[in-house]
């Protein structure tokens, strides 16, 4: 495959971004809709380039394409070289990414339908698609960062996208500002590594990591940093909070961005340097254990909000953490020995990418069937829907496969995965293992709620009777069943045989026992929603009151939100820090000028006594100076 | 004795100093002013030897400038003060404090 056809793969969406900005926006602004056949095209063709590169891939000696460099950068004596490369992991992102995205963008013609700036969100959708796509395929860690950053900001745009709502501008800057805190930790280091080794190279760096050419406590720091800015863009614990607030985007941008894509950045970086992780015992299990504690901690919110989206968006933190957990189990077999480095370098970060392959298609599903149903009632809050499968079968219909295949329904794509990263955890770290499998069933429960109280029972909204509702259009639906059918078969297409992991047989995988136990505890998280929310055996609101602190506690989000708000930021930081800081600003910077002045004012009206405006005074000085200059010649020449 | 070139500069150092005297100790004015002309006629006496005594025709030419300048300093001068006298009604140097702070 040729290489400029694999830089056209990121390079088209940049191009698409640039003739909506630059042409359609200004000259056509009256037909936005030419934006969105220039995004299709762009995505569309990127699509197309990304399967070539799929199947150049695996057609080439170990999964790899070589792909020229192009020097970016000479500092001196200094070149920094950037360039793509395309292995097994990259073209199985370029897949996730390409199709994902199309799906949104056709999708959002119908979702976006009559919104003043439909310029602007393909222009900046555009613009996310192509970073995303440089970001994976990017061969060397600046440049990755370069995109990294991209993305980011897209996700601030996007997200404030109704930048009229203070509560969306507001979760922007928030998002904005929280990833950037753990991106510090990944541009430290980046410069880390390039001081320890020269290279931004990613290849060299994973070698060089293998080999033990980098020091282990410099290993260790640079594998933390990079894991912070994981952190951060995947919204793991502690950087998790801006997630959730991120909902305010448009619907479309949440199942791209914030479910599918680069949320997942974090756990690709994380894939793409495994090698540096795993040669690191401290930064492997670290990932390991923030994976898994995060799979539990944000499922465990996820049980109790009533905001539909909200709910995916703590299914989506829960589930970046148990591809975490995948990485990290595996990555802790390696550095115990308990699995030789070749097998487990492979197996890692096929057990992590897969789940981010099947997760991608059935939870930007599942965002793109809120978005449907929010469509039809006008709200996100589930209180004010109900009864709505009568009126939307279709969206309940792909909504429950996709719960299920999030659930971890065989043979849905999401058994598949999960199951893998279920047996890695119980291989290697057993403790993981039991976290993991607790929210297996909150999982199925927290899924089950939503589709009990969206579409079960009786419509409740205020809003517009059940006249009112309705299917959405063919250009929403179609998307969906796309993605749908993706949701369903993502598990068996082998994609996990192609990025290195083990293969299971069809029914083979119904054979194991922890297959069952997954299983069972989803059908039993699946069964105690119905038994709340949909035969209402169990009354919720009495239940709500039993167990009130753990509801408030959940509800209230542990309290992440004040803690840094109140605490760190209002009382730590402002009135801590930066209050030292104005203090040093006030005091020692301006008393430092102040002080300069005033000494000069000071001296100046000691010194002007000195002039008595007397000439023959000023003569007197003047001879005088005079005699001790020639004195001075005549003693010193 | 003959009369050599450091009589005349003898002479030029004490006319000098007599009229750098003048010009830092007295108070008049007017008397300032012909201190002035004393520590000029002084340089000239210093320039006129030099040039006889060192052949060069440079030093006469000067001293004929100097004394040119000299006049007409002499009379802004005593235009100056005149000046000053009209509206001050003195001609006490120490008066002139114009310029202090």
């Amino acid at each position: 495959m040729p290489s400029e056809l694999v830089l056209a793969i990121f390079l088209l969406p940049f191009f698409s971004f640039a003739i909506i900005s630059f042409i359609i926006r200004p000259f056509f602004n009256h037909r936005p809709l030419l934006s969105w056949y220039v995004t299709i095209a762009a995505i569309g063709t990127s699509l197309v380039l990304s399967i070539w590169a799929l199947i150049a891939v695996s057609g080439a000696p170990h999964h790899v394409l070589e792909m020229p460099n192009y020097e970016w950068v000479a500092i001196g004596d200094t070149v920094i070289y950037v360039g793509v490369t395309v292995d097994a992991l990259a073209a199985a992102m370029l897949i996730v990414v390409t199709v994902v995205s199309l799906m949104v963008q056709i999708y959002s013609r119908g979702y976006m339908k009559g919104d003043g700036g439909l310029c602007r969100y393909f222009a900046f959708m555009s613009l996310f698609t192509g970073s995303m796509l440089g970001l994976v395929l990017a061969d060397n860690l600046l440049f990755l960062f370069l995109f990294w950053e991209g993305v980011g900001l897209c996700s601030y745009l996007l997200i404030g996208f109704w930048y009229h709502k203070p509560e969306a501008a507001r979760a922007a800057m928030k998002a904005f500002l929280v990833t950037r805190l753990g991106d510090f930790g990944f541009l430290a280091a980046i410069l880390l590594l390039y001081t320890k080794t020269g290279t931004f190279d990613i290849g060299e760096l994973q070698n060089l990591a293998l080999a033990g050419a980098i020091g282990s406590t410099a290993l260790t720091w640079a594998a933390i940093g990079i894991f912070s800015g994981a952190v951060g863009k995947s919204a793991q614990f502690p950087l998790h909070t801006w997630l959730p607030d991120a909902m305010e985007g448009p619907t479309p941008v949440s199942a791209l961005i914030h479910a599918a894509t680069m949320v997942a950045a974090g756990v690709y970086l994380v894939a793409r340097m495994f090698p540096v992780f795993v040669s690191s015992t401290t930064a492997i299990t670290t990932v390991a254990i923030i994976g898994g504690f995060t799979a539990i901690f944000a499922a465990s919110m996820g049980l109790v909000m009533n905001d539909i989206k909200r709910v995916l968006a703590y299914s989506t933190i829960s589930q970046l953490g148990y591809m975490m957990l995948g990485l990290g189990a595996v990555g802790v077999g390696v550095s115990s020995g308990a699995i030789s480095l070749e097998a487990g370098l492979a197996l890692g970060v096929a057990v992590g990418i897969f789940h981010l392959f099947t997760h991608a298609f059935f939870k930007s599903l599942l965002f793109l069937g809120a978005g449907s149903v929010s469509h039809a009632t006008e709200t996100f809050d589930m209180r004010e829907m109900g009864g709505l499968r009568k009126a939307m079968p279709w969206t309940f219909i792909m909504f429950v496969i996709a719960s299920l295949s999030l659930a971890g329904i065989w043979p849905l794509a999401g058994f598949w995965s999960k199951e893998g990263i279920l047996a890695e955890s119980l291989h290697y770290v057993p403790v993981l293992f039991y976290l993991a499998i607790i929210t297996v069933f909150m999982t199925a429960f927290y899924m089950f709620r939503v589709i009990f109280l969206t579409f079960g029972g009786e419509y409740r909204g205020q809003a517009h009777g059940n006249h009112g509702l309705h299917e959405s259009p063919l250009v929403m639906l179609l998307p969906m069943g796309v993605l749908t059918v993706l949701a369903v078969v993502a598990g068996f297409l082998g994609v996990n045989e192609f990025l290195g992991g083990e293969s299971h047989s069809f029914f083979g995988a119904l054979t194991h026992s922890l297959a069952w136990t997954s299983l069972i505890w989803a059908a039993g998280g699946i069964f105690l929603a119905y038994a709340i929310y949909g035969a209402k055996w169990l009354s919720a609101a009495s239940l709500r009151q039993r167990f009130a602190p753990i509801y408030t506690l959940l509800s209230r989000k542990y309290w992440f939100d004040e803690l840094y708000e109140r605490l760190f930021l209002m009382r730590f930081l402002i009135d801590g820090f930066f209050a030292v800081l104005h203090w040093f600003d006030d005091h020692i910077i301006d008393g430092a000028v102040n002080g300069i002045a005033g000494g000069t004012v000071a001296a100046g009206s000691v010194v002007r006594k000195l002039e008595t405006g007397q000439l023959q005074a000023y003569g007197l000085a003047i001879f005088i100076g005079i005699l001790v200059i020639v004195a001075f010649v005549f003693i010193f020449n | 004795m003959a009369i050599g070139l450091e009589h005349f500069l003898i002479l030029s150092a004490v006319l000098f100093a007599i009229g750098l005297y003048g010009v830092l100790a007295k108070r008049n004015v007017v008397v300032i002013l012909m201190s002035i002309e004393i520590m000029l006629s002084a340089v000239n006496i210093a320039m006129v030897a030099f040039s006889r005594y060192g052949q060069f025709i440079t030093g006469q030419v000067f001293v004929i400038f100097i004394m040119v300048v000299a006049a007409a300093e002499a009379a802004v001068g005593l235009a100056l003060i005149i000046a000053i006298y009209r509206r001050r009604k003195t001609v006490d140097a120490d008066k002139f404090d114009l310029m202090k702070w």
